[in-house]
C-alpha cells in the first residue's frame, strides 16, 4: 500500500512538472519578447544576454510608431482584418444557411464541390490571382487583400453545421405568416446563429491579421503593408536592432493574443467543429 | 420569393467570390503552367507561347527544384512525427486526473498557435543567435560550445523544425484532448481491475481508441507542413547554402522575383500532386487498418 501511494505521488509530480516545463517553453519566447521590447537600444546584444531591462524604456515603441511608420501598418492591418471579418461574416453566413436550410437545385452537388476544393492548396491560385488583380488594377490596394478573403469554404462549412439544428417548423411557420426570406434570415436565423458567428468572427479576424504570403505578394509598397509584411521587411533591414524588432513583434502579436484570451471558449469550439470534417 | 430562389440568392455571393478568386485562378494556373509566361509576356501577352509539358520536364531536370523538394520532405518527415508526438504528450498530461490548473495550462500551451508567425519567427531568430542568443548561453552552462543554429546548413532546418513544433503543437493538442475525453472511462476501469499498467493502458486502449483522430490529425498536419514558406522567408531567406529553400519558397522566387509565372505555376501543381499523393496514401493505409 505504502509503495502504491508513493508511486501515485511521484506520478502527480511528474505530470504537473511536465506541464509546467511545457508551459515555460511555450511562454518563455513571448515573455522574452516583451522584456526586450522595453530595453534601451543595444542592451540585448550583449553577453551574457540580460533577461530583464536594466531600466525600462518606451523608446523602442516611440521609434517604431514615429520614424519607422509602423502606426500606419497597424492601421492597415486593423482596416483589412476588420473589413474581411465583417464582409465574410455576412457572405459565409448567408451561404452556410442556404446550404443547411434552403432547398435548391444542385445544392448537394455544389457543396460536395466546395469540400473537394479544400484539398487544393491556396498557393496554387496565387500566381494567376496576382495577374487577375493586375487586370482589375487591384495590385497594391486594400481591396486586393480583402476581396479574395470574403468567402471561405471553412466558414460556410462551420455555419452550415450549426444552422442544421434550426428547426424547419420555425422557418415554415414564419413563411406561413407571410415573412419574406430576407426577413426570416435577419430576424429569426441570425439571432439563433450568434454563438457560431462569434466563433467565425474570431477565426476570420485572426486568420486575416496573421496572414502573410498573399499580402506579401499583392501589396507592393510600405504604405500599404500589413503588420506581418512590414515586420518581415523591417527585420531584413534592421537585423541588428533587436529591441526595436521586439517592440514590433509585441505590437503585432498582442491584438490577436488578447482576442484569444478574451474569447478562447468560442475559439476552441470552432477549432473542434472545424476539425471533425475529416 | 420562393425558398428555391432564395437558396441560390443567398449562396450566390459566396459562390461568386470563390469562383472568381479561387476556382478561376486554379484552372488558370493549370493553363499557365503549360505556357512560357515570363516578364516579356507580362509586358505584352503577344509574347506568350504554349509549351505543353516543357515546364514540368524542365523542372524535373532542375537541381534546385529537387533540392527544395528534399528540404520540404525533410521538414515534413521530421517535423510531423515530432509535432504530433509533442501534441499527444501534452494532451495526455492535460488529460491526466492528477493534473492541476488544467484550464490555465491549456491556455498557456495553446498561446503560440494564435501568435503571428512572422513575429514569433523574428523572436526565434534572436533566441537562436550564435553569439548572444539565450539558447547558446543556456547550452554554454551545460558545457556545449555555441552552435551556429541558423547559419550552419546542418542545423538550419532542424532549428526551423523546432520552431514549427513550438508554434503548432497546441493546435493538435486540443484536438487530441477532445479525442481522449471521448474514450469511455469503463475501458480503463476494466483494464485496471485486470492489473494493466499505465503503459499497457496507453498501448492497448488509448492508442487504438484514438486511431481515427490520429489519422485525421496526421493528414491535416502533413498537408500543412508541405506548405512551408514564411519560416524560411523570415528566418533564413532559404540560406545557408539553400538548405532551407522550400518548394513554396522556390515557387515564390521563380514567380515574383524572376517573373517566370509559367514555371512557378508548374511548381505549385507539382507540390499539389505530391501532397495529394502522400495524403491519399495515408488515408488508404489508415482504411486498411480500419481506422476510418
Amino acid at each position: 500500500m505504502g509503495r502504491e501511494v508513493g508511486q501515485s505521488r511521484w506520478h502527480a509530480v511528474a505530470v504537473n512538472g511536465g506541464l509546467l516545463a511545457l508551459a515555460v517553453v511555450a511562454l518563455a519566447p513571448l515573455l522574452w519578447m516583451v522584456s526586450v521590447s522595453f530595453m534601451p537600444a543595444g542592451q540585448a546584444s550583449r553577453f551574457p544576454p540580460p533577461l530583464l531591462p536594466s531600466a525600462a524604456t518606451l523608446a523602442n515603441y516611440q521609434e517604431l510608431f514615429g520614424r519607422s511608420g509602423m502606426a500606419r501598418n497597424f492601421g492597415n492591418s486593423l482596416l483589412v482584418s476588420a473589413a474581411i471579418t465583417l464582409g465574410s461574416l455576412l457572405v459565409n453566413t448567408l451561404a452556410g444557411y442556404a446550404f443547411a436550410k434552403l432547398r435548391f437545385a444542385g445544392r448537394e452537388r455544389v457543396f460536395q464541390l466546395l469540400l473537394a476544393a479544400l484539398v487544393v492548396p491556396a498557393q496554387v491560385a496565387m500566381l494567376p490571382l496576382f495577374l487577375l488583380m493586375k487586370q482589375l488594377a487591384l495590385v497594391n490596394t486594400y481591396a486586393g487583400v480583402v476581396l479574395p478573403a470574403l468567402a471561405s469554404v471553412f466558414g460556410i462549412f462551420l455555419v452550415r453545421q450549426y444552422a442544421r439544428s434550426i428547426p424547419d417548423e420555425l422557418l415554415e411557420a414564419a413563411r406561413i405568416d407571410g415573412a419574406g426570406e430576407w426577413r426570416i434570415f435577419f430576424s429569426i436565423v441570425l439571432p439563433m446563429l450568434k454563438p457560431v458567428l462569434v466563433t467565425l468572427a474570431i477565426f476570420t479576424f485572426m486568420g486575416a491579421w496573421n496572414d502573410f504570403m498573399w499580402p506579401l505578394i499583392v501589396l507592393t509598397d510600405q504604405e500599404h503593408y500589413t503588420l506581418p509584411v512590414a515586420l518581415a521587411t523591417l527585420s531584413r533591414e534592421h537585423i541588428m536592432d533587436v529591441e526595436l524588432m521586439m517592440a514590433g513583434a509585441v505590437v503585432t502579436v498582442l491584438p490577436v493574443l488578447a482576442l484569444f484570451l478574451l474569447l478562447q471558449r468560442y475559439y476552441i469550439q470552432g477549432l473542434l467543429l472545424g476539425s471533425v470534417k475529416g | 420569393m420562393s425558398a428555391r430562389l432564395a437558396g441560390w440568392m443567398f449562396a450566390a455571393p459566396a459562390l461568386l467570390v470563390l469562383a472568381l478568386f479561387f476556382g478561376l485562378p486554379v484552372a488558370s494556373a493549370l493553363a499557365l503552367s503549360l505556357t512560357d509566361f515570363d516578364l516579356y509576356a507580362l509586358a505584352d501577352a503577344g509574347n506568350l507561347r504554349f509549351v505543353a509539358l516543357d515546364n514540368y520536364l524542365d523542372l524535373l531536370r532542375t537541381p534546385m527544384f529537387w533540392k527544395s523538394l528534399w528540404n520540404t520532405s525533410y521538414f515534413v518527415l521530421a517535423g510531423v512525427p515530432l509535432s504530433v508526438a509533442v501534441s499527444l504528450g501534452a494532451a495526455l498530461l492535460l488529460n491526466a486526473p492528477v493534473a492541476r490548473l488544467k484550464a490555465l495550462f491549456r491556455t498557456a500551451l495553446f498561446a503560440p498557435v494564435v501568435t503571428t508567425l512572422v513575429a514569433v519567427a523574428v523572436i526565434w531568430r534572436y533566441l537562436f543567435h550564435t553569439s548572444y542568443g539565450l539558447v547558446n548561453w543556456a547550452l554554454g552552462h551545460l558545457g556545449i560550445s555555441p552552435v551556429d543554429w541558423l547559419g550552419d546548413p546542418r542545423w538550419a532546418m532542424p532549428t526551423i523544425i523546432l520552431f514549427a513544433v513550438w508554434k503548432n503543437f497546441g493546435y493538435n493538442m486540443v484536438i487530441f484532448l477532445a479525442g481522449l475525453q471521448a474514450i469511455p472511462q469503463d475501458l480503463y476501469e476494466a483494464a485496471r481491475i485486470d492489473g494493466a499498467s499505465r503503459w499497457q493502458q496507453f498501448r492497448h486502449i488509448t492508442l487504438p481508441q484514438l486511431g481515427p483522430v490520429l489519422l485525421v490529425v496526421g493528414v491535416i498536419t502533413v498537408s500543412g507542413y508541405f506548405q512551408l514558406f514564411a519560416e524560411p522567408y523570415v528566418m533564413t531567406r532559404g540560406d545557408p547554402l539553400q538548405s532551407t529553400v522550400s518548394v513554396l519558397y522556390f515557387m515564390f522566387e521563380e514567380g515574383f522575383k524572376w517573373w517566370n509565372l509559367g514555371r512557378a505555376s508548374a511548381v505549385a501543381f507539382l507540390l499539389f500532386l505530391v501532397i495529394l499523393a502522400v495524403t491519399t496514401l495515408m488515408l488508404r493505409l489508415g482504411r486498411r487498418r480500419d481506422l476510418v
